[in-house]
């Protein structure tokens, strides 16, 4: 018991209990089923206002876009849609993917992926709601 | 069964959808030359098969993982339930599609 792994007084079937084969618990399970939830709820409007845009031309579509309502709804709908699918092929990448270093890289990569499309639409939506 | 492997197929081809709604937000927000760029690239044959195939994607998606919600609640596990989820799925996402897309025709067309 003179190792540093023995400090913690939780027992080794303690550590792990509850952790399953994701090592991690099961945070993302629940933020998918949340996320997806979000959109499900989310659909009806994002789609209303995809079709109020259609045909208008750059004007029309920021002065829609910006107006706060519709700014939200998109927003929501964007850091949803990112989270979930971030989740998602994160889960496809562990199934698929066995190479230990490839599957780290892979990770990193959708991370890198969810986070840029996440913030680049996060970013145009508050620029067309300020109007700078 | 196999649809299983089609709930999948569209979260991944949506992955890579959701670049299309990013640049549509980043052109808008950028000015109306690159708005025009876009629109110019949905209205062509082929943005609009690929906006196509996104709305399909996109609402087959749904009512699969709508699927899921049922089983996640513990319902539907019976052999006749699960053949009526996946059917439903796969019908509904199909009509749902088609609908989404007369209305927008409907709608947009005009203006």
């Amino acid at each position: 018991m003179s190792n540093a792994r023995a400090k913690s007084m939780r027992t080794p079937l303690g550590r792990v209990r509850n952790l399953g084969a994701a090592h991690s618990g099961t945070g993302d399970f629940w933020r998918q089923r949340i996320t997806a939830v979000a959109m499900t709820l989310l659909i009806v409007p994002v789609v209303v206002v995809v079709i109020m845009l259609l045909g208008r031309n750059q004007a029309g579509a920021a002065q829609i876009l910006g107006s706060i309502p519709i700014a939200v709804i998109m927003l929501l709908f964007v850091i949803a849609s990112c989270w979930h699918m971030k989740i998602g092929m994160q889960v496809v990448i562990e199934d698929y993917v066995h190479n230990e270093p490839l599957k780290l890289v892979a990770i990193m990569a959708n991370n890198f992926f969810a986070v840029t499309v996440a913030l680049a639409s996060i970013y145009a939506l508050i620029k067309l709601s300020t109007g700078v | 069964m196999i649809l299983s492997i089609v709930h999948r197929a569209t979260g991944v081809a949506l992955y890579f959808g959701t670049l299309l709604l990013a640049w549509w937000l980043i052109a808008a927000a950028s000015g109306p030359s690159a708005y025009s760029y876009v629109q110019g690239f949905m209205g062509s044959f082929l943005g609009r098969l690929i906006v196509f195939g996104y709305t399909w994607a996109l609402l087959h998606h749904l009512l699969s993982g709508i699927r899921h919600f049922v089983w996640d609640l513990g319902y539907g596990f019976k052999a006749n339930e699960r053949e009526a989820l996946t059917w439903g799925a796969l019908i509904g996402g199909i009509f749902l599609t088609v609908l989404v897309w007369i209305v927008a025709y409907a709608v947009g067309g005009g203006r």
